[in-house]
C-alpha cells in the first residue's frame, strides 16, 4: 500500500511562501498515492526553474535536466523504460519557451508522458522577466515598455498539433488538480496538464484573487464533449472573465508512440538483452557487404 | 600491359548515378578477389553539379586513393575538362560520342567513344540503362570478366523484376562486345579476377554502425546531418530486426537529451551527428558529465564553421570535442582512422562510457565515413567484449540496507550505478551540483568532493587509454604524427618514402582523450624529426600533444580545402618542409 509518507523527503522546498508550486507538488504526490504508484515506479523529470526543483523535494526516481530539455530527456527515458510512469514537471519558460520545439514534437508524437507545466506566466528563478505565456503588454525588467509578443497559447497549440489529452489545472483548487493528474496518469499517450499558478513574488497581476473568481470547471457542463476538437479549440481561446479548467480534449483511441515501436513489443528496452539475435545472425550482416 | 593496378574514375552530374555505378563496379571487382579503395566526391545538391567516384584497384590491401587516374568514365563534358589532366600516360577516357568532345584536345589521353545511350536503347529498350552499358564497356576495355558484373547487375535490379534484370544484362554484354570489337587491346591497363575468399567492401559509417550494434546499442536518436546521417539510417533500417529503438528527433538538442534520458534508464544509447549538430549538443554533454550518464556521441566531421562545406572533408573539431560545454568533467574521445578502427570504436565507446559513467565521443570524418575499403571477413571480429562497469544488479540492490548513494565518493571516482526502478535505489539526480544522494547542494566542501570524484575518473580512464599506433620501421629520420582518416594516405606516403630511400614512420593517435601522456611521451622518445599531418589549418593534434608533453612538432603538413589528402599531396608538402 503506497502512502504519502513514501514520497516524503527530508529536503525542504525553497519556494516562496504562498507559491503555487506547493499545491502542485502536493497534488502530484496525492495523485500518485491514490493511483497506487510507488516512488520506484515513477520517473520524475524536470528542467530548470523554480518548479523544476520538484523532484529534488520528492522521494522518487528523479532527474533534473537542462532548461528546456525536459521533454527530450523524458522521451528518451520513456522509450528506454516504458515500465516506469514518466512525469515531467517544469515551468512555462522551460516547456513553452526554451523547449518549444520539444513541446510541439511531444504532442505530435503522443509519447506516454504526463507533462505538468507549472505555468505562472513569468520567470521566477531568474527574478522576474516575461515568459512565453506573459500577456501582450506585460511589463517586466526585460520588457520595460511591455511585452510586444502575443502570449503563447499552450492549449490551442496542443489542439493544433494533434494532442490526445489536453487539460488545464489550477493550483488554487487542490482537489480538482489531484483528480486531473490522476486522469492524466491514466492516459495512454502524451497528457498535457497546464497548471495556472500564481507567482506571489514576480507576477502580482495573476494572483489567487484574480484567478479564483474566473476559473470554472468544464466537468460541471454535462453537455461538454471531450472528444470534439472544435469544442476544445473554442475552450482554449476562452480567457479573461471566464477561464475553463479541467480536460478540454481527450481521446484514448490513438496508441501511444511507444506502442508502435517494433522493438518495444518485447517489453521495456532496458529489460531486453543487449543482443537479441544469435551470433550467426549478426555474422550474417557481413554478407550485406560482399 | 599492367595488371590489377589502376584507378577507375566515374564522373558526372548528381542524379546520373555516379555513386551507384561506381559502387556497383567496385563490388564486381571485390568479387573478383581484387582490393579496392573508393573515394567519393559530391556537392550539396540533388541534381546537377559535378560528382565523381574514384576506385583504386590493386591485388593487395590498399589504404587510400592516389592522384593517378588510368581510366575515366565521363558522363558529361565537364567530367573530361575537370579530370583529363589526372590521366596517366597510356590512360584513356570512355565517353558517349553524343557528348561534344574535341578528340584533338585530349592530347596523349586516348579517347574511347562508346555510344552508351544508343546501346542501352537498342538492347535494353531505354536510355536509362546507359550506366549499365558504361560498366559493360569498362569491363570490356579492361578485359575484366563479365561474370562478376552480371552478379552485381542481377542484385541491383532484382527488385525491379526479371525483365529489367535481363534487359540490363543484355545492355552490359552488348557494350562489352562493342568495346572488344572496336578497341581490342588498345587499353593497356587490365583487370583480372583472382581466386580469393569472399571479402567485404565497407565504409567507415557502415563499420561504425556495425560496431555499435555489436556493442549492444539499444537506443539511437539523431537529426540528419551530412555526413553523419548514414549511421542513423543504418541503425534505423536494422532496428526492428535487432531490437533497437531509433528516433529521428526534432533537433540535435532533443537527440542528445533523449540519449541522456535513455542512458540514465540504463540502455546503451548513442547519437550520431556532424559538427553543427555536435555544437548544439554541447550543453547536453555537460548534463551527461555532471549526472554521470553514459552516452555515446559520434561526430562525423565536415568542414566548418557553420554550414562550411556540407559534403566535404576536414578534421577541424578535435579540440572542440575535448573541451565542448561549460565547466570541467571527464569524457572519452576516440579517433578511428581506418574502417577496422571505426568498427572497434563503435563498440568500445559503449564499454568506456559505462565503465567511466561519462560521455564517450567518437570523432570520425567525411573521408572515412564515405570511402569504402575491402576487408577480409575476419577483419571485423564480432565477438566483442561487453563491460558494463560497476552496475548494480537487482540482486545486489535487494541486499541494500542503507539509503542508496548514486554519487558515492569512490577512490576511482566511479560510483556503483543503480538503474531507476528498484525500490531500494530510489534517487533523484540533479544537474545542479549535488551531494552523494544526487540532491542539490551548494556547500563548498561537497562541491570539492563531487567535482574531485568526477575528475578522478579521468585519471582512472587515462591508465587504460592506448598508446599511439606505430607504422613503419622502428627507427626513422622522420616521424609523422597523425589522427583520423589521414592515416590512410599517410601510410601510403610513408611506404613510398621508404621505397625512395628515406626512412620514415608514423604515429597515429586513436585514443585522444584522456591523452595517455606517458605512452605518448614514450612513443615520441628518440624521434628525430616530427611532422604533424592533419586535415585542418592549425594542427590540432600537434597543439594537444605540445600542451600535454611539451613536444613541439617540427613542421605541419596540413590541408583545409575540403579535399582529402593523397599520398602525392603529402610527399609534395614533405619536400617543402624537409
Amino acid at each position: 500500500m503506497v502512502t504519502a509518507k513514501d514520497y516524503a523527503s527530508p529536503v525542504r522546498p525553497t519556494w516562496c511562501t504562498g507559491c503555487g508550486n506547493f499545491a502542485i507538488w502536493n497534488a502530484l504526490k496525492t495523485a500518485l498515492v491514490e493511483s497506487d504508484l510507488a516512488p520506484h515506479q515513477v520517473m520524475l523529470i524536470s528542467g530548470i526553474g523554480c518548479g523544476s526543483k520538484l523532484p529534488d523535494y520528492t522521494t522518487a526516481n528523479g532527474f533534473l535536466s537542462l532548461h528546456g530539455r525536459t521533454l527530450a530527456v523524458a522521451t528518451g527515458a520513456r522509450l528506454a523504460n516504458h515500465g516506469l510512469k514518466v512525469i515531467c514537471t517544469h515551468g512555462d519558460g522551460d516547456g513553452y519557451g526554451e523547449g518549444g520545439n520539444h513541446f510541439v514534437s511531444a504532442v505530435r508524437r503522443n509519447i506516454g508522458i504526463v507533462d505538468i507545466v507549472q505555468n505562472n506566466r513569468v520567470y521566477g528563478l531568474t527574478k522576474g522577466q516575461y515568459s512565453p505565456t506573459s500577456p501582450h503588454g506585460f511589463v517586466t525588467k526585460t520588457s520595460p515598455q511591455g511585452a510586444i509578443e502575443q502570449a503563447f497559447n499552450p492549449l490551442a497549440s496542443a489542439v493544433a498539433a494533434g494532442g490526445t489529452f489536453i487539460s488545464r489545472g489550477w493550483s488554487g483548487d487542490l482537489k480538482h488538480l489531484v483528480w486531473l493528474i490522476k486522469e492524466a496518469l491514466q492516459h495512454r499517450g502524451y497528457a498535457l496538464v497546464d497548471v495556472l499558478q500564481p507567482c506571489v513574488t514576480f507576477n502580482r497581476k495573476y494572483s489567487y484573487d484574480w484567478l479564483r473568481p474566473r476559473v470554472y470547471k468544464l466537468q460541471d457542463d454535462p453537455e461538454y464533449d471531450y472528444g470534439d476538437r472544435s469544442a476544445a479549440w473554442a475552450k482554449a481561446q476562452e480567457w479573461g472573465e471566464r477561464i475553463p479548467i479541467g480536460i478540454l480534449y481527450r481521446i484514448e483511441s490513438l496508441p501511444a508512440y511507444e506502442e508502435l515501436v517494433p522493438a518495444l513489443e518485447e517489453g521495456p528496452l532496458v529489460r531486453q538483452p543487449l543482443h537479441v539475435k544469435t551470433p550467426d545472425q549478426y555474422e550474417a550482416l557481413k554478407r550485406e557487404y560482399v | 600491359m599492367t595488371l590489377n593496378d589502376m584507378t577507375f574514375k566515374i564522373a558526372g552530374e548528381a542524379g546520373q548515378g555516379v555513386e551507384s555505378t561506381g559502387r556497383g563496379f567496385a563490388k564486381a571487382l571485390v568479387r573478383g578477389g581484387l582490393y579496392v579503395f573508393a573515394l567519393q566526391d559530391y556537392h550539396s545538391r540533388i541534381r546537377g553539379g559535378h560528382n565523381f567516384y574514384q576506385i583504386r584497384v590493386a591485388d593487395h590491401d590498399i589504404f587510400s586513393h592516389d592522384e593517378r587516374v588510368h581510366l575515366l568514365l565521363a558522363l558529361t563534358e565537364v567530367a573530361i575538362s575537370e579530370h583529363a589532366g589526372e590521366i596517366v600516360e597510356g590512360g584513356g577516357i570512355i565517353y558517349d560520342p553524343a557528348l561534344s568532345v574535341d578528340e584533338q584536345s585530349l592530347g596523349t589521353v586516348k579517347g574511347f567513344p562508346v555510344p552508351l545511350a544508343q546501346i542501352a536503347e537498342d538492347e535494353g529498350g531505354s536510355k536509362i540503362m546507359a550506366n549499365t552499358a558504361a560498366i559493360g564497356a569498362t569491363a570490356g576495355l579492361t578485359n575484366y570478366g563479365l561474370q562478376a558484373i552480371h552478379g552485381v547487375i542481377r542484385e541491383n535490379f532484382r527488385k525491379k523484376g526479371e525483365e529489367v534484370v535481363e534487359a540490363n544484362l543484355k545492355v552490359a554484354d552488348a557494350a562489352y562486345r562493342f568495346v572488344k570489337e572496336k578497341y581490342g587491346d588498345a587499353f593497356p591497363f587490365k583487370l583480372e579476377a583472382v581466386q580469393s575468399p569472399p571479402r567485404m567492401l565497407i565504409s567507415g559509417n557502415e563499420a561504425l554502425s556495425l560496431g555499435a550494434l555489436l556493442g549492444g546499442v539499444k537506443f539511437v536518436a539523431g537529426y540528419p546531418m551530412t555526413p553523419g546521417s548514414p549511421i542513423l539510417e543504418w541503425l534505423s533500417v536494422h532496428s526492428e530486426e535487432y531490437g533497437i529503438v531509433t528516433k529521428h528527433a526534432e533537433d540535435e538538442l532533443a537527440a542528445i537529451n533523449m540519449v541522456i534520458g535513455a542512458g540514465q534508464m540504463g540502455v546503451r544509447a548513442m547519437t550520431p551527428t556532424s559538427g553543427g549538430g555536435f555544437s548544439l549538443m554541447a550543453e547536453g554533454l555537460g548534463l551527461a558529465g555532471i549526472n554521470e550518464v553514459p552516452i555515446v556521441v559520434v561526430n562525423v566531421q565536415r568542414p566548418g564553421p557553420a554550414t562550411g562545406h556540407a559534403t566535404r572533408h576536414e578534421q577541424g573539431d578535435l579540440l572542440f570535442m575535448i573541451y565542448a560545454s561549460q565547466g570541467e568533467f571527464p569524457r572519452i574521445l576516440l579517433a578511428p582512422g581506418t574502417i577496422e578502427q571505426c568498427f572497434e570504436a563503435g563498440w568500445r565507446a559503449f564499454n568506456l562510457a559505462e565503465k567511466y559513467q561519462c560521455p564517450a565521443l567518437i570523432i570520425s570524418d567525411a573521408f572515412l565515413a564515405h570511402s569504402p575499403r575491402v576487408l577480409d571477413m575476419g577483419a571485423l571480429d564480432f565477438n566483442v567484449p561487453i563491460d558494463r562497469g560497476v552496475l548494480l544488479s537487482d540482486e545486489d540492490l535487494d541486499q541494500l540496507t542503507e539509503p542508496y548513494q548514486r554519487f558515492a565518493l569512490a577512490e576511482s571516482g566511479i560510483s556503483p550505478r543503480a538503474l531507476p526502478g528498484h525500490p531500494n535505489a530510489v534517487y533523484s539526480a540533479a544537474s545542479d551540483e549535488h551531494d552523494e544522494y544526487g540532491l542539490i547542494c551548494e556547500d563548498a566542501a561537497v562541491r570539492i568532493q563531487q567535482d574531485g570524484k568526477r575528475m578522478r575518473k579521468l585519471e582512472t580512464a587515462r591508465a587504460e587509454m592506448r598508446a599511439p599506433l606505430h607504422y613503419g620501421p622502428p627507427e626513422a629520420d622522420v616521424t609523422f604524427l597523425t589522427w583520423g582518416s589521414t592515416f590512410g594516405p599517410l601510410r601510403m606516403a610513408v611506404d613510398l618514402l621508404n621505397a625512395q630511400g628515406h626512412t620514415a614512420n608514423l604515429l597515429q593517435v586513436v585514443d585522444v582523450w584522456p591523452l595517455p601522456v606517458d605512452k605518448v611521451l614514450a612513443a615520441l622518445e628518440g624521434v628525430k624529426r616530427l611532422i604533424a599531418v592533419e586535415q585542418n589549418y592549425t594542427g590540432q593534434l600537434a597543439t594537444l600533444i605540445r600542451a600535454y608533453t611539451g613536444i613541439k612538432a617540427d613542421a605541419l603538413i596540413n590541408r583545409y580545402d575540403g579535399r582529402p589528402m593523397s599520398p602525392e599531396y603529402i610527399l609534395a608538402r614533405f619536400k617543402e618542409v624537409a
